[in-house]
């Protein structure tokens, strides 16, 4: 019986792409003739045990969780989605005294999802004015439409977005708030990895994703997901962007 | 241009009323430069990465460095990252960093560059060692847009500095 491998998402892919993940894993057990199970956990916290627990063999993670992965777990980078980079927005609400970053002062509270990489290039953005997360109150919440509502119901002066979720949410959510500053980073991306258990599998996983594009079919499913192709990726340039992680965390 | 080597700035590149000066740089000797008094605001949102050997050349270096540094990336990938030494910092600043980084430690610091064109901006940058098999390959920095306090007060720190170096 052929062994059963554990692929998983980072959490923080829009809700409405949820079924394109779906489908993606479908067509890529018959493209690969891989028996591959698509665990899609509802939080951080579940799929980090998860990982924790060695039960997972393929993931398209967070640069946060790759850096962990790859350090920790023996996990190995095979691809990222070319042309799109990891970016965060800071909002507020329209009608907020808020005008640039500057403008914010410590103690300002802060709303955001557990999103790592959205909040440490959240933070970064926010240390023009001289904060920090020792002198700014979170403000937890489980989705970006949350942060959304915190802002509405003046439970949070300022909030932040992955920039997709911020184009996902409705333009009557999107027409009251206002953008302070969007990070540019582009050297930050999500990294699909495989675990030790799918080493010998690799190479098939490669050839077939990165033919997606070449199918009417296959290329509408990436287009699904928000990009137009598969850019494979070096252990050197995983560790470049690890690297670029550590430098804002240090 | 030369491994370790650094052409003079062209004043002609220098649209500012600007003075010029002479910088020792340490591996490399004497760089003429021209010094404007124009600060160009960091960018919003941006990061400037760049990456250099273990003897400070540019290996590699993002499209906001680019645009920052105001040269092209022919000239700057192979140069030494001291292309950007502004007469405001002082030599112990830059002494600090590498003796942290080549200890295989973080270093974070405020740091005042100077463009092509002789105007300056400052960055908060960070330099981490990357380490490969246990050793360290290169280096890696990241800046980011400094808060003003912070640069008025490493101003304030800086000046006293140079004039510690200048009278020692």
């Amino acid at each position: 019986m052929s062994p059963v491998y554990q692929f998983t998402v980072s959490p923080d892919f829009p809700t409405k792409r949820m079924s394109s993940w779906f489908i993606l894993n479908t067509w890529l057990q018959k493209a690969t003739d891989l028996h591959i199970h698509l665990e899609l956990y509802p939080d951080f916290a579940s799929q980090r045990q998860a990982i924790h627990d060695d039960a997972v063999d393929l993931i398209y993670a967070n640069p946060f969780d790759a850096s962990m992965l790859v350090r920790e777990k023996g996990f190995v980078p095979l691809l990222r989605p070319q042309d799109k980079s990891d970016e965060c927005l800071v909002a507020v609400k329209q009608g907020s005294p808020i005008q640039a970053v500057e403008d914010l002062a410590p103690g300002c509270r802060v709303a955001s999802t557990e999103d790592p990489d959205v909040n440490l290039v959240g933070m970064m953005l926010l240390e023009p004015a001289d904060l920090d997360r020792h002198n700014t109150q979170p403000v937890s919440v489980d989705s970006y439409p949350l942060v959304a509502k915190a802002l509405f119901n003046d439970d949070a002066d300022v909030g932040f977005f992955l920039e997709d979720a911020y184009s996902e949410l409705s333009n009557l959510v999107r027409k009251e708030l206002r953008e302070l500053v969007r990070s540019q980073i582009s050297d930050i991306t999500h990294v699909l990895l495989s675990g030790p258990r799918l080493t010998e599998h690799r190479e098939r996983l490669i050839q077939t994703l990165s033919a997606m594009p070449g199918e009417p079919k296959t290329a509408a499913m990436l287009e699904e997901l928000g990009f137009s192709r598969w850019q494979v990726v070096d252990r050197e340039d995983t560790e470049f962007m690890i690297d670029l992680m550590d430098a804002l965390m240090a | 241009m030369d491994r370790a080597k650094l052409e003079d700035m062209d004043p002609a590149d220098v649209p500012d009323a600007s003075r010029e000066l002479v910088l020792q740089l340490y591996g490399i000797g004497a760089r003429r430069v021209w010094v404007s008094d124009r600060e160009v605001p960091y960018p919003d949102g941006r990061l400037i990465v760049s990456t250099t050997d273990t003897a400070g050349i540019i290996t590699h270096c993002n499209a906001s460095f680019v645009e920052m540094s105001g040269y092209d990336r022919d000239t700057l990938v192979g140069s030494p990252h001291s292309i950007l030494r502004h007469p405001d910092m002082p030599a112990a600043a830059f002494q600090q960093l590498w003796d942290e980084v080549s200890a295989g430690r973080i270093w974070h610091g405020y740091v005042k560059n100077l463009r092509r064109d002789g105007a300056f901006y400052w960055v908060y940058a960070t330099v981490i060692p990357n380490v490969r098999d246990g050793a360290i390959k290169s280096y890696t920095s990241v800046r980011r847009k400094p808060s003003r306090r912070r640069v008025e007060e490493a101003e304030t720190a800086y000046r006293q500095a140079l004039a510690q170096e200048a009278s020692a």
